[in-house]
């Protein structure tokens, strides 16, 4: 600890590192009152995504860590923001428990090293993995949040239950914002039971559209798939250590052993017209599946551009389709074709890719990796029609009204408009 | 009683101006404004309020909800959106000054896309109404209120409804995936579509379950499911709700997530055996019903695991439905709680606090105790699974005093889930019923910050005010800050 009059305010490193609560408070209430920008930060593991920012100080939440509540029978997990993800998922795999949104690991994405992130950075990213299409992402998973807002005042919402409806929604609200709305101390999550045993049913040599196809016959079954994913041609040699031979459509089945053979015979029947199938058994399936996650072909130690792209799932093949003919992209597909990961050969070409998901129906796009020049001139986020974008603004305004933490990471500092 | 906000006289002077100015946006017999057709409108589902409104408006299309809003922001008129009024806390009470927006003519399915598993209706479609549109190709919508032969999917989002699947499908705002939003400056802004997340800030969260508050819904995309391929429940019944909480916990703790979960207590069982002779046991004192779904070998496996862990636990009786009229019997008793414990008294009052599954045996002591010293019965059921508890208070309302006696053992109720890490309401809402309690549960600054998102939508705050929150403060107010410059800057903040 250092004394009072020790520090220097002016400096960008090195970091602030509050252990408390209170001191998360004092530090975000100077910052306001001097109108000091910070960028907040865990472990910085997710530094690189998002426009790069002009802050004078850094808000390091990593040593505000502890697990605060673990109740295994009452499915609920809490910690302090910085605590470390890894540590979490090793404290529930000990108890036969998992986050069931399955938060991926940029860290190889964008050439950091592998595990690392906190609970308070998972929740700000809204972090998802595979199973995004059956049991949602970390803000489907939230039950409570305590938070200090750029006004320097700690705000509480939700708790530890899961029906929950009293006043507004703010554990969800904060869910994706990025540590632009407030820094997260403390956050609260249901935890569900792992399941016991998982295979993924593989089909091999479909172009994207009837890959597609059979996703979304599998994923309209009664089989519950709690993924979908397909692994074009261009890709599949960087899953599973080489083994998929073609191109692969994954379907994931988890559950009791008894159900999950179940489930694998009626769903190979039902797609028997897409060709035969084989299996991938427990140890492989996670293998894969945790490849996919962390988009494993695209983390290549280079910084080529690459989007993470929302559609509707029948239409990511068609996006994908429309952009090879403009620029040289490599993709493959999650989330029965609704997530695209697409890395760029050259430029971002942020307009054309933009124009091409209005054209397909909407969704959205964003730059997770690029170099910060790159990132500076293209809209890293998603642009906002005018109303929208707007009532963004006025939301960032009240949580933070001076404009303090992580300004213009997700969009460009503008003035609010009066509602 | 609650108070609600003071009218506004100069809107009630206006009236007549203002009622012509909205037939002028909404044609034909969109405004309402004749006492004895404004009756139908004077409460929802917490009947012991009623109020008559300034004037009824039934918009038939976006625009004339953006235009309707434009002008009440414009002029300064308060505006209370209504969907079938079925809230049961009060959420749809319209205001003497307020124009009341009642979206029921927005009742169409508008496009039902199996491949995406999406379907777009408008808010006025009721819950049950977007199963019964995609059934027939095995889909249905998960969210499943009591009330969801009447209530609608708009009024679904501003409450957040949950159901007795929630445990295992989920909220309302797990299973909605967009948004058309009117805001009450006449804006129209979309949020999400059928992509699975949405772009920038998670306004779909915030508008879910936002109680009218925000905005004023129009159109909205949930997400569909295929229903299971069987569904079998098991009837056990406990000597003591502690052993049947026991079970609950122990089935969790066993990795079941069941689709239903659900408990009754003696008064609850009797009341709805005397009502629809489900077969229910007479003779314990609490009632699980546990509903598995999924491929028949999971449901025929964990069947057996739940059977084994309810002797386990001195359960008395068990028995396991052989066929789908049976599981249907099972659930007709739980079901109908409601309307059976409205048999067994004048009044009722449904509560609707959340607590952590635990404390069950705790809270349920702690009722009894309430109910004598409050002198009214209780009887309760319990979606078990999520910990959300309904106790039903009986009283009369003729009785002088019986309503205020109920309402004070409600809160002492509520006040018991919170003081036990539980909350005041899990999917009732707060409304009217609740607001007064929200300090129970919340600090100022939790509150003011509550507030301050209603700011960013509405600043004059003229969507549903006298709801939510105790008190109002003005938006100006609360966005003032209060800065100490030159403090010693955190001297205890370690920094390396």
């Amino acid at each position: 600890m250092m004394a009072a009059g020790q520090v220097t305010m002016t400096s960008g490193d090195p970091h602030l590192r509050p252990t408390t609560e209170d001191q998360v408070r004092d530090a975000v209430a100077w910052a306001a009152a001097e109108k000091t920008p910070l960028e907040i930060v865990g472990h910085g593991s997710k530094r690189a995504i998002g426009r790069p920012m002009q802050t004078a100080e850094t808000l390091s939440l990593a040593d505000l860590k502890d697990v605060t509540l673990y109740e295994p029978d009452e499915l609920v997990l809490a910690a302090f923001a910085g605590t470390p993800l890894a540590e979490l998922e090793a404290l529930l795999a000990e108890n036969n428990q998992r986050f069931e949104f399955e938060p991926m690991d940029y860290g190889p994405l964008l050439g950091e090293e592998p595990g690392r992130g906190t609970i308070g950075g998972m929740l700000a990213a809204n972090l998802a993995g595979p199973r995004r299409l059956k049991a949602g992402a970390a803000r489907d998973h939230v039950l409570g949040i305590r938070c200090v807002t750029g006004r320097g005042e700690i705000v509480k919402s939700g708790g530890r239950v899961v029906k929950n409806v009293t006043g507004y929604d703010l554990s969800k609200g904060l869910a994706g914002s990025w540590g632009t709305l407030a820094v997260l101390t403390e956050v609260t999550m249901k935890v569900l039971p792992r399941a016991q045993t998982e295979a993924t049913l593989v089909l091999f040599g479909l172009t994207d559209s009837d890959a597609t196809a059979a996703m979304s016959l599998a994923m309209g079954s009664s089989g519950e798939v709690a993924s979908a994913a397909h692994l074009p041609e261009s890709v599949k040699g960087r899953f599973i250590d080489g083994q998929l031979p073609r191109a692969a459509t994954v379907l994931r089945l988890e559950g009791f052993g008894p159900s999950v053979d179940y489930r694998f015979e009626r769903l190979a029947q039902l797609l028997a017209p897409f060709g035969p199938t084989e299996r991938l058994d427990d140890a492989l399936s996670r293998q894969l599946w945790q490849e996919v996650r962390d988009v494993k072909p695209f983390a290549d130690g280079t910084m080529r551009p690459v989007w993470r792209v929302s559609v509707a799932p029948m239409e990511g093949h068609a996006l994908v389709a429309a952009l090879r003919l403009k620029a040289g992209i490599d993709a493959f597909y999650d989330w029965q074709g609704g997530l695209v990961w697409l890395r760029m050969e050259a430029g971002a070409d942020a307009v054309g890719l933009r124009q091409a998901i209005r054209a397909v129906g909407g969704g959205h796009a964003t730059l997770v990796r690029a170099a910060p020049e790159l990132r500076r001139s293209v809209d890293v986020f998603e642009p906002q029609p005018g109303p929208l974008a707007a009532l963004s603004a006025r939301l960032k305004a009240e949580f933070d009204p001076i404009g303090i933490l992580n300004p213009g990471r997700m969009a460009a500092l503008k003035a609010p408009e009066p509602a | 009683m609650l108070k609600m906000p003071e009218p506004d006289a100069d809107v009630l002077a206006r009236r007549k101006s203002i009622v012509a100015d909205l037939r002028d946006i909404v044609p034909g017999e969109g405004v309402v404004d004749a006492t004895n057709e404004m009756r139908a409108f004077e409460t929802d589902a917490l009947t012991a309020y009623r109020q008559m409104p300034l004037v009824v408006v039934l918009p038939e299309t976006v625009e004339q909800v953006s235009r309707v809003l434009r002008y009440c922001h414009k002029n300064g008129i308060r505006v209370v959106p209504r969907g079938s009024g079925t809230s049961l806390s009060g959420g749809a009470l319209p205001l003497a000054d307020a124009v009341l927006l009642v979206m029921s003519r927005f009742n169409r399915v508008l496009d039902i896309d199996y491949a995406n598993r999406a379907v777009v209706v408008q808010p006025g479609v009721t819950n049950l109404g977007i199963t019964h549109a995609v059934q027939d190709e095995g889909f249905y919508y998960a969210p499943d209120p009591s009330s969801q032969i009447a209530c609608s999917i708009g009024g679904n989002i501003a409450e957040n409804s949950g159901g007795v699947h929630s445990l295992k499908y989920g909220l309302t705002t797990n299973n909605v995936l967009g948004l058309e939003v009117v805001l009450i400056n006449g804006d129209i802004v979309r949020l999400g579509g059928k992509h699975l997340d949405s772009e920038g800030y998670d306004l779909l969260a915030l508008m879910t379950g936002s109680e009218g508050l925000l905005g004023v819904v129009t159109e909205i995309t949930v997400r569909i499911l295929q229903k299971p391929e069987t569904a079998r429940a098991a009837l056990i019944g406990f000597p003591t709700s502690e052993t049947a909480g026991q079970c609950v916990a122990d089935i969790i703790a066993a990795g079941i997530i069941p689709g239903g979960m659900e408990m009754m207590d003696r008064p609850a069982i009797h009341a709805a055996e005397d009502f629809v002779h489900a077969d229910y046991p007479l003779d314990v004192e609490a009632l699980l019903i546990v509903e598995l779904d999924g491929p028949e070998a999971e449901v025929d496996f964990l069947l057996a695991e739940v059977e084994a862990l309810a002797l386990r636990n001195g359960a008395t009786t068990i028995r396991v439905s052989k066929s789908e009229e049976e599981r249907a019997t099972f659930w007709a008793g739980r079901k109908a709680a409601f309307p059976s414990v409205g048999r067994i008294s004048p009044d009722y009052l449904c509560m609707d606090g959340t607590i952590p599954r635990k404390e069950l045996p705790r809270v349920l002591a702690g009722m009894r105790e309430l109910s004598e010293i409050h002198g009214l019965r209780v009887a309760n059921v319990f979606h078990a699974g999520d910990g959300n508890l309904h106790p039903l208070i009986l009283y009369d309302a003729n009785k002088p005093g019986e309503l205020a006696a109920a309402e004070a053992f409600g809160a002492d109720i509520l006040r018991l889930c919170v003081k036990v890490g539980g909350v005041l309401t899990g999917e009732h809402g707060v409304g009217v019923e609740k607001r007064d309690l929200m300090p129970e549960m919340f600090n100022e600054i939790d509150l003011d910050q509550q507030m301050r998102v209603k700011c960013a939508f509405d600043e004059k705050h003229l969507l549903n005010p006298g709801k939510v929150f105790p008190q109002l403060r003005r938006c100006a107010e609360l966005g003032r800050m209060h800065i100490h410059a030159g403090a010693m800057p955190f001297p205890d903040i370690p920094r390396f």
